[in-house]
C-alpha cells in the first residue's frame, strides 16, 4: 500500500503540471466512473500520426488523478501506434495478463500502477484515463 | 453477555467492520436458522398437501405474523414480502403511484432519500405527468419545519420519506411530516430500512401509510425486504408481478387474484431468507432495543468525540444528538474517499465510500463522495480506535503533498 501511495502517484496526483488546458487541441473527450465520482476531460493533440500533446482536467481519486498524469507523460510524444501498443500493455498489466518484464519496461513510469493488481475495487480508477485514450485512438485503427 | 460473540465472522476476521449501514453481520442465531429450515423444513410453501409443505408455510406464514405483531401491523397480510427495500418501492411506484397520479399532483421526497426511494418516483411522475419536488436540509442536516410546510401542499399526493438518512444520520420527524401530509390529503410512505436496526418503528404511532425496509440492514440474510401498507390501500392497489402463487382463477384470457398478501408475492419466495427475518427479529427482541440503543450510544458517543479531535477532518453530521443515529459521514481535507477507504482497508477498517447512493443529496451538499463509518451493536470502542489511527495514518501519508 505504502509503495502504491509513493512519491511519483502523490505527486501526480495532487500537484500535477498536466492538469490545465491546452491551447488548442483536437480531440478532448470525457471519462467518468459514476460510482465513485472519478472523472476526467482529456484533450489530445496530434501531429500527423505522433500525439504532440496531452492534457486534463478533472477530480478525483488519487490513482485516477495520478494515472491520467503518468499517462500523459508517458505517451507524449509517441505515435499513434506506439500509444495504441503501450495502452494496450498496460491494461494487460493491471489486469494481471502479462507480466513479461521486457514488455512491462515499455511502460516507463506507468509501471508504477503495477500493484493495483492487487486491489480489485480500484482497477477501474487506474484504468479510466487509458480508456479514454483508447476510445479516441480507436478512431484511427 | 457480550453480544460480539455471537457473530462468527467477527472471529473469523480481524476487522473492524464500520459498514453496517451498507448491510449488517448476522448472529449466528441467524445463521442457524437459515441451515434448520433447510435441513428440517424445506419445501415450496403453499404447494403441496403434505407435511413438509405444510411446515415451510408455517415458517413463513409464522414469520409474516411476526414481522406484523413487531412493527404493530393490525393484520399480518399488509405484511408483504420482497426481494429488498428496492423492490418494496417499485411495487408502490407501479402499483399505486401509477394509477392513482395525474397531471398536476405531486409528490415530495426529502434531498436525503436513497437512490430506491428516489429513482422509481422519476419514473412515475415522468409516466403521469405529476411534479416531483423536494425537502432539502438545512445548515444542521436536518428538514426544518418551515420546509416542509413549504413544499407539502394541497396539490401533494405522496410524501415518501426516510426515517433515518444512511448518509448523515439524520433523524426525520417522520410522525409530524405524515400527520401534515395526511391533513394536505397525502398518503405517507416511509423507509425505515436505516432506523428498523436501530429503534422500535410502531405504524400505528407514525400513522404510516406504507412502511419498507429491508432484512439485511437488521441481521437477517441478504434477499428479504417488507413492504407493510394499511390493508384498505393493500386491498385497492393492483399486483406488480404476475404470475405463481398469486392467482385465483386463471382462464386464457383472464386472471383473477389472490387476496392479500399472495396478490403481491409472485413466485416462489425465498422461504430460506424469510425465516432468517424471524431470527433477527427474535434476536432484536430477546436484546431489547433499549439495550441496542445503550452499546451503540456509547460506541457512536466515543467515536463522535475522538473523531471530532482530527482537526483534518470534516464531519456532515447534525449537532442536535438527539436527532442523530448511527451512521458518521466524513472526509480527510483534501484527500479522495477512494484512497482513505483503500488505506483504512490495509490497516483491516471497513468503511464505505462514494455517494451512497444518494446522488441528488451529495451534489445540493456540494461534495462529490464521503466516507461513511456506520455502527451497529457489535462495534467497540477499539474498532474507533482503528478508524482513528488509519485515518491518522493516511493524513500522514498525504499531509505533505496537500501542503504545497
Amino acid at each position: 500500500m505504502d509503495d502504491l501511495y509513493n512519491d511519483l502517484i502523490m505527486e501526480h496526483s495532487m500537484n500535477s503540471y498536466n492538469k490545465k488546458k491546452l491551447e488548442s487541441c483536437d480531440f478532448c473527450e470525457k471519462g467518468h466512473n459514476p460510482n465513485c465520482g472519478d472523472e476526467i476531460e482529456l484533450e489530445v493533440k496530434l501531429n500527423g500520426d505522433v500525439i504532440e500533446d496531452m492534457a486534463f482536467l478533472g477530480h478525483g481519486c488519487a490513482i485516477s488523478q495520478s494515472s491520467t498524469s503518468i499517462m500523459i507523460e508517458t505517451l507524449r510524444g509517441k505515435t499513434i501506434e506506439e500509444a495504441r501498443e503501450i495502452i494496450k500493455t498496460f491494461i494487460d498489466m493491471i489486469k494481471r495478463e502479462t507480466k513479461d518484464e521486457k514488455e512491462l519496461e515499455k511502460l516507463e513510469d506507468a509501471i508504477a500502477f503495477k500493484n493495483i493488481a492487487n486491489m480489485p475495487a480500484r482497477v477501474k480508477c487506474a484504468l479510466l484515463a487509458w480508456h479514454t485514450l483508447e476510445g479516441i485512438l480507436d478512431k484511427f485503427a | 453477555m457480550n453480544v460480539r460473540d455471537d457473530f462468527p465472522i467477527l472471529k473469523n476476521n480481524d476487522i473492524a467492520y464500520l459498514d453496517s449501514g451498507a448491510t449488517t453481520q448476522k448472529p449466528v442465531q441467524v445463521i442457524e436458522s437459515i441451515k434448520e429450515f433447510y435441513e428440517k423444513q424445506n419445501a415450496n410453501p403453499h404447494r403441496g398437501a403434505y407435511a413438509l409443505s405444510v411446515e415451510a408455510t408455517a415458517v413463513f406464514e409464522g414469520t409474516r405474523a411476526k414481522v406484523a405483531k413487531f412493527i404493530g401491523a393490525r393484520y399480518p397480510e399488509e405484511i408483504i414480502f420482497s426481494k429488498n427495500a428496492s423492490e418494496s418501492f417499485n411495487l408502490l411506484a407501479y402499483s399505486y403511484g401509477l394509477e392513482n397520479l395525474k397531471s398536476g399532483d405531486e409528490v415530495v421526497l426529502s434531498i436525503m432519500e436513497h437512490h430506491s426511494n428516489l429513482v422509481p418516483w422519476q419514473y412515475v411522475t415522468k409516466k403521469t405527468g405529476s411534479t416531483l419536488k423536494y425537502l432539502y436540509v438545512n445548515s444542521d442536516y436536518e428538514l426544518s419545519e418551515e420546509e416542509i410546510k413549504e413544499k407539502i401542499t394541497d396539490k401533494t399526493k405522496i410524501v415518501a420519506i426516510t426515517y433515518v438518512s444512511n448518509v448523515l444520520g439524520t433523524i426525520n420527524h417522520v410522525k409530524e411530516i405524515a400527520k401534515y401530509a395526511h391533513k394536505k390529503g397525502a398518503i405517507v410512505i416511509v423507509d425505515a430500512t436505516q432506523a428498523i436496526p436501530h429503534m422500535r418503528m410502531d405504524v400505528q404511532d407514525l400513522n404510516a401509510d406504507f412502511l419498507v425496509f429491508s432484512g439485511h440492514k437488521m441481521m437477517a440474510s441478504l434477499g428479504v425486504g417488507v413492504l407493510y401498507g394499511k390493508r384498505e390501500l393493500l386491498n385497492k392497489m393492483s399486483p406488480f408481478l404476475f404470475g405463481g402463487d398469486m392467482i385465483e382463477y386463471v382462464y386464457e384470457q383472464d386472471t383473477t387474484f389472490a387476496p392479500l398478501p399472495s396478490k403481491f408475492e409472485a413466485g416462489t419466495q425465498d422461504v430460506g431468507a424469510v425465516a432468517s427475518l424471524g431470527a433477527a427479529i427474535d434476536y432484536i427482541e430477546n436484546l431489547g432495543y433499549e439495550n441496542i440503543q445503550k452499546i451503540e450510544n456509547e460506541v457512536v458517543e466515543y467515536a463522535i468525540e475522538e473523531l471530532s479531535k482530527l482537526d483534518f477532518l470534516t464531519i456532515y453530521k447534525t449537532p442536535n444528538k438527539e436527532n442523530f443515529v448511527g451512521v458518521i459521514s466524513f472526509n480527510i481535507n483534501g484527500v479522495h474517499p477512494h484512497d482513505v477507504a483503500s488505506i483504512l482497508d490495509q490497516e483491516g477498517v471497513c468503511v464505505r465510500s462514494g455517494n451512497h447512493c444518494a446522488q441528488p443529496l451529495l451534489r445540493y451538499l456540494g461534495v462529490d463522495s464521503t466516507c461513511r463509518a456506520s455502527f451497529y451493536i457489535y462495534n467497540t470502542k477499539e474498532d474507533v480506535d482503528r478508524l482513528v489511527r488509519g485515518l491518522t495514518k493516511t493524513y500522514n501519508m498525504f499531509k505533505k503533498y496537500l501542503q504545497k
